[in-house]
């Protein structure tokens, strides 16, 4: 212990702290100061950019004792006295925060920007913030929300939030207001898991397999239980119920028991004094293996040679074959005139959300707050968990609570199990809470990722441009464990055929087991590789018909009254064919010259477009369902509930929205509570572009109930017709009376009633696939076009521009969906571009995120967006799923904007610059590898 | 995971030395930490006792012209290299590749000294330095005494210097003068680690006709080991017109001299062949016209 130093934010503080510390561990654990947030502890991500004597820094590497005596700003510095910093406001303003995560560091980068150089340029701003990553929102809201916050610097105002064009808003629904805790995301009050300390909290690690597939001999603890300061050894004997957890099908071990199925594998966990001492611990920890064969891809899985990756599952490494048959397939494609077949293949994706997994198990009566077993984790599904975990620790549900914090991101990632059932494990066994925060590591190698696809498929069409058929054959990597696989490929299946009318069908998905990291859900959820594969397609057809490939999408998009490949009938709310003309008239403007392609200087340039549709909901037969509780206390304040989590997409502010519309209630009136299993009832898992919808309907019916109920008493009161009584401004009113609707809760009170509503939804009912009639309850559409720049001399990619039109139903509110847009553009663009996550022989190099690159701040393009409202007759005011939609048709409508700059079809991603340049030297048509194929 | 336990900012030169001596071998010198304390973090190198923070020595912080040379601190960070108007000016391949290291954050405290006394063979400083034929002044076991830039590399990330025992000093080089000029390009990719996947810096002089070179100083890299000076390509450039057919000589000489490897994650030594080709007609009549027109204005930095 030396003496540190520091002033932070304009308070002088001399700290004896170990001179091991970093500045980031002084702020957050030693000052409390939990506003600068740890992304990856290599300088990458920057999201922990502090400012040490006014110059930015990645304050996760800078040793503490460096900053002797400096003056050091924290987010939390930049507010005073209540008021807003204007990069605050502005990040408001401009809806630059979703999951909030980054936030802090993005402001502290812009702070320093702004000092600087108080009128900054889009490029200035991309130099300043190259190294601040932000998962959610694309940069585009965060350069405008810069933009505005110099202006009002300079003493010329903010600049307003551009609003894209939607149709009439509602007093509430339709309008932009920003998430209720986005002012905490901006002044570092917003906490994350990682942001809870409990008194006398411990720190959990896991140890994980030392090979991607090997047979457990022995596991010797005793040396690490020896080691003072740890409090608990666990191994799969220590498990209390049944060892074992999953999404749909249970087949994950909590604790690997006979042998390990991924570099990932938990084996052990242990709970120290210290994370340090945690750390070694695991070092003292003694494991015997028998290592086996590894089964490193699903195409080799499926060979009858491949060692079984789970020896009890009846069906060897198959996990699911998983068909779609419509129509005569032969007959389709004797009468193709064309026929175009091709195989693509996209790699494993990570989902990269900037808040690695954390968990907190506190246990059964630490306090009065805590009688029951709690967990405290940033999930998309805190009832799954607490059915997890209940079985894992052979405990009734109910005897666990779960408490959804604040998510820093999740995309998919963040719905199976993490931490939750070991830190349950590990504070029961101490009886003291324990906190496991994985490392950015150990996040890269543990979660379940998009599933790496091998599709091979085939387009018949006749000469007038009408689709005939699609037989397609897809394998999907499925990794050691379920997880969601099969949902997953099974959208890629049904999807196969794009959203367009194909009357033959033949689609065979084979989803294997492998000793790769497991594949789950991510954003788009297998509709992102058939995408790739059927949209390049489409273009191929057209070419060799002779078609404009919008001309071609229009000829063959699915329309009211069309069925699908599945057999569904679309009845309503098919906004394909808009979202094409709009897309398709901006791309061309008013320049009669329109070229797909042409070259200038040694620069080649090219346009693509791409349609995609993706089903909201479960679908396939799956009860989708959402229970939602309001209730209005005396003060007209209403609060909204139900389990739905927030990862940053905005729920929060579309709850608000639809409580206040139907309750007559300003926005700021309601208050939302999520991810409680005590507190809020089940919301269902978010997943499937789901919420607004289902968790959605959920409120407004729970509101429009107790609207009724309100209605029904206040007309008693008031001698008036039911009828004639309008909610609004947070009244109830009558022919020029008007009484605070607090006031009517009174009036209930006194009757002994509760001013409470529940309402359970169910979602229209769907089929499972192969039944025919309705998979799905809705499906969203969008057409997106992008404009590319290809270097000739050394085959770099740069996305210029991109147009989007997304169906949406109706936009609840248009600023949190912008973020949808353009975050899901950017997550595109980097699976099309940047990310690739490699396993070799089951080992992952990606281990570090210096060797995972998501998209950053530079990657930015121009983005024009256009909103589509289609209503669909049962989504609330008609809305329908568009999480994922923004983000699937990205990367094939860049690749057909390279063929169209280059003459060059890319059938593998990440696009290799090296590999493109030597085609386009060799004269070859096609890329088939990426940048690592190369010996 | 503690990465080190002790922390030490000495004031001289004399005191760091005296602390490493006490350490006998467990402390290490840090600057800006960018390398180093990944290295560690990542089990690349074993935590040190104690990490020794040279940046407080005003002797390695120094930065100032001494006649025709540009005297450079080691703790002298890439953000100060970048904004000095001098080194632009006069050193512009320096604050070119200085400019493109990491994000402003790593810039504004890792240093150039830490760049080379991490001894990658394509850093992109490093790249400059050995254009520019710079020395550093080191002590090393002890002794202080100067040594050309290229000295220092002994393997990939093997520095002659002992960071556990040695000092890296500052750097000193020529400023261009009349005729004279630089520029530096490198190529990267947009996956996988940030590290150029080809890197190049060129001094010129011209003779007074500012028509020929008369002068060429080239490094290109990775190519070897070890930054290297493409001498064969310099060669065919001196006496030749500026122009493209001495950019045509360049290359064809590059090809014959230069044979950079496949590095699976980075890029095919196809590949690098040709941004031989493409850096070389980007850098050489860059530092051409910078050379006759007297003017240089650095090109990419913060993001190419």
């Amino acid at each position: 212990m030396s003496k540190l130093t520091l002033t932070v934010n304009d308070q002088t503080y001399d700290l004896d702290v170990p001179e091991s510390r970093t500045l980031a561990q002084v702020l957050r654990y030693d000052l409390g100061l939990t506003g600068t947030k740890i992304g990856c502890e290599e300088a990458e991500c920057g999201i922990c950019t502090v400012l040490v004597d006014g110059v930015p820094v990645d304050s996760c590497i800078y040793p503490a004792f460096k900053a002797q005596g400096a003056a050091v700003t924290t987010i939390e510095g930049l507010a005073h006295n209540g008021e807003l910093h204007p990069l605050q406001k502005a990040f408001v303003e401009h809806g630059a925060v979703q999951c909030g995560f980054c936030t802090p560091g993005l402001i502290m980068t812009s702070v320093a920007l702004l000092r600087g150089n108080p009128d900054p340029d889009d490029h200035d701003i991309k130099v300043a913030l190259k190294d601040t990553y932000c998962r959610c929102t694309g940069y585009t809201s965060v350069i405008n929300a810069i933009h505005s916050a110099a202006s009002e610097l300079r003493g010329e105002g903010a600049q307003p939030w551009c609003s894209v064009a939607t149709v009439e808003p509602l007093k509430a629904v339709g309008r932009a207001v920003p998430p209720p805790e986005t002012v905490d995301k901006v002044t570092g009050r917003a906490r994350f898991t990682d942001d809870y300390i409990f008194p006398g909290m411990l720190y959990g690690r896991t140890l994980r397999a030392a090979y991607p597939h090997a047979r457990i001999l022995s596991i010797d603890t005793s040396k690490a239980k020896a080691l003072p300061g740890v409090l608990a050894v666990l191994t799969h004997e220590d498990v209390p119920g049944e060892n074992i957890h999953g999404l749909v099908y249970s087949d994950w071990p909590a604790l690997a028991a006979d042998k390990v199925r991924y570099m990932g594998d938990p084996v052990a966990v242990v709970a120290a004094e210290t994370p340090d001492l945690a750390a070694q611990a695991l070092a003292l920890i003694e494991v015997e293996y028998e290592p086996l064969p590894v089964v490193a891809d699903p195409e080799y899985a499926r060979t009858p040679e491949a060692p079984h990756v789970h020896e009890e599952w009846p069906d060897g490494n198959l996990l699911k074959h998983i068909k779609v048959r419509h129509g005569d397939i032969e007959q389709g494609f004797a009468g193709s005139d064309v026929i175009v077949e091709h195989e693509y293949r996209t790699p494993t994706i990570e989902h990269a959300f900037m808040e690695p997994e954390c968990a907190i198990g506190v246990p059964a009566g630490y306090d009065d707050e805590h009688a029951k077993l709690t967990i405290y984790v940033g999930s998309q599904i805190p009832y799954s968990d607490r059915q997890q975990t209940a079985r894992a620790l052979g405990l009734p549900e109910d005897a666990i609570r779960v408490r959804g914090t604040l998510i820093g991101g999740g995309f998919g990632g963040k719905e199976d199990i993490a931490g939750q059932i070991h830190v349950a494990m590990l504070a029961q066994t101490t009886g003291r809470p324990v906190k496991m925060l994985y490392t950015r590591q150990e996040s890269l190698l543990f979660h379940p990722k998009r599933h790496a696809t091998i599709i091979r498929i085939k387009t018949g069409a006749k000469r007038d441009g009408t689709l005939v058929a699609v037989q397609a054959e897809l394998y999907g990597d499925g990794g050691a464990y379920a997880s969601l696989s099969d949902k997953v490929m099974t959208r890629a299946t049904t999807h196969a055929t794009g959203p367009y009318v194909v009357p033959n069908a033949k689609i065979d998905c084979y989803v294997m087991y492998t000793n790769n990291p497991p594949s789950g859900a991510f954003r788009g959820f297998g509709v992102t590789q058939s995408a790739f594969a059927v949209e390049q397609n489409m273009d191929m057809v057209a070419e060799a018909i002779g078609m404009d490939p919008v001309e071609f999408r229009l000829k063959n998009a699915q329309k009211v009254g069309e069925t699908t490949a599945t057999g569904q009938l679309l009845r309503e709310s098919v906004g394909l064919l808009e979202t094409l003309e709009r897309v398709n008239t901006s791309m061309r403007g008013a320049d009669a010259g329109f070229q797909w392609g042409w070259r200038e200087g040694g620069k080649a340039y090219g346009w693509g477009v791409a349609s995609a549709y993706k089903n909201t909901g479960l679908g396939g037969g799956a009860p989708d369902r959402a229970v939602a509780e309001v209730e209005v206390f005396p003060n007209s304040i209403a609060e909204v509930r139900t389990s739905s989590a927030d990862m940053g997409q905005g729920l929060t502010a579309v709850l608000a929205q639809i409580t206040a519309e139907e309750l007559g209630l300003p926005v700021s009136a309601v208050r939302v509570l999520l991810s409680d299993t005590d507190l809020t009832p089940d919301g269902g898992p978010t997943t499937a572009s789901r919420q607004t919808y289902v968790s959605g309907n959920a409120a407004r019916y729970a509101a429009s109930t107790m609207r009724d109920a309100l209605r029904a008493v206040a007309a008693e009161r008031m001698s008036v017709p039911p009828d004639q009584i309008v909610f609004e401004d947070g009244c109830v009113r009558y022919n020029g009376s008007s009484v605070a609707l607090g006031e009517v809760v009174g009036w209930m009170q006194e009757e002994g009633l509760e001013a409470k509503a529940r309402y359970q939804y169910d979602a229209p009912k769907t089929q499972p696939l192969g039944t025919g009639g309705d998979m799905h309850f809705a499906f969203s559409y969008a057409t997106q076009a992008a404009l590319v720049e290809v270097d000739l001399e050394t085959g770099a990619v740069k996305v210029l521009k991109v147009v989007a039109a997304n169906d949406v139903g109706r936009a609840i509110n248009p600023r949190t969906l912008e973020g949808q847009v353009e975050g899901g553009i950017a997550m595109g663009l980097g699976n099309c571009l940047t990310e690739e996550y490699i396993i070799e022989d089951g080992v992952p190099w990606s281990t570090l995120f210096a060797r995972y690159k998501i998209p950053s701040i530079k990657h930015t393009p121009q983005i024009v967006s256009h909103l589509v409202e289609h209503p669909t007759a049962d989504g609330p005011y008609g809305a329908k799923g568009v999480g994922e939609i923004t983000s699937i048709n990205t990367t094939p409508a860049i690749c057909n904007a390279i063929y169209h700059a280059t003459g060059v079809r890319i059938y593998r991603i990440p696009v290799d610059q090296d590999a493109l340049l030597r085609a386009l030297k060799a004269g070859e048509a096609e890329v088939r590898t990426t940048w690592h194929d190369v010996k | 995971m503690t990465l080190w336990n002790y922390y030490h900012t000495p004031a001289s030169v004399d005191e760091a030395l005296e602390l490493l001596r006490s350490y006998a071998g467990k402390a290490r010198v840090i600057a800006g930490g960018t390398d180093l304390l990944l290295d560690i973090r990542q089990g690349h190198l074993p935590p040190p006792e104690a990490l020794i923070d040279i940046t407080r020595i005003g002797e390695l912080c120094d930065l100032h012209q001494d006649g025709d040379w540009l005297v450079l601190g080691a703790g002298v960070t890439h953000t100060r290299i970048v904004s000095t108007d001098l080194i632009a000016a006069r050193a512009t391949c320096l604050v070119e590749s200085c400019g493109v290291v990491g994000g402003p954050q790593v810039r504004n405290v890792g240093t150039l000294g830490g760049n080379v006394a991490h001894a990658l063979p394509a850093g992109d400083g490093t790249t400059s330095l050995v254009a520019l034929d710079a020395e550093a002044e080191v002590i090393l076991d002890g002794e202080r005494r100067w040594y050309p830039i290229r000295e220092l590399f002994v393997g990939p990330g093997m520095s002659l210097l002992d960071p556990t025992r040695d000092l890296l000093i500052r750097f000193r080089f020529k400023l261009s003068g009349p005729y004279e000029a630089t520029a530096f390009k490198r190529i990267m990719r947009p996956q996988g680690v940030a590290l150029p996947i080809l890197g190049c810096a060129a001094w010129v002089r011209l003779d007074e006709s500012g028509e020929y070179y008369a002068d060429v100083r080239l490094c290109i890299g990775p190519v070897d080991r070890v930054p290297v000076r493409a001498e064969a390509v310099e060669a065919a450039l001196c006496g030749q017109p500026v122009g493209s057919d001495a950019v045509e000589r360049a290359i064809q000489a590059a090809h014959e001299g230069l044979h950079p490897r496949t590095s699976r994650y980075r890029a095919t030594a196809e590949y690098r062949d040709e941004m031989i080709d493409v850096l070389l007609r980007r850098v050489l009549p860059l530092a051409a016209e910078r050379a006759q027109t007297g003017q240089a204005v650095p090109e990419g930095v913060g993001i190419e």
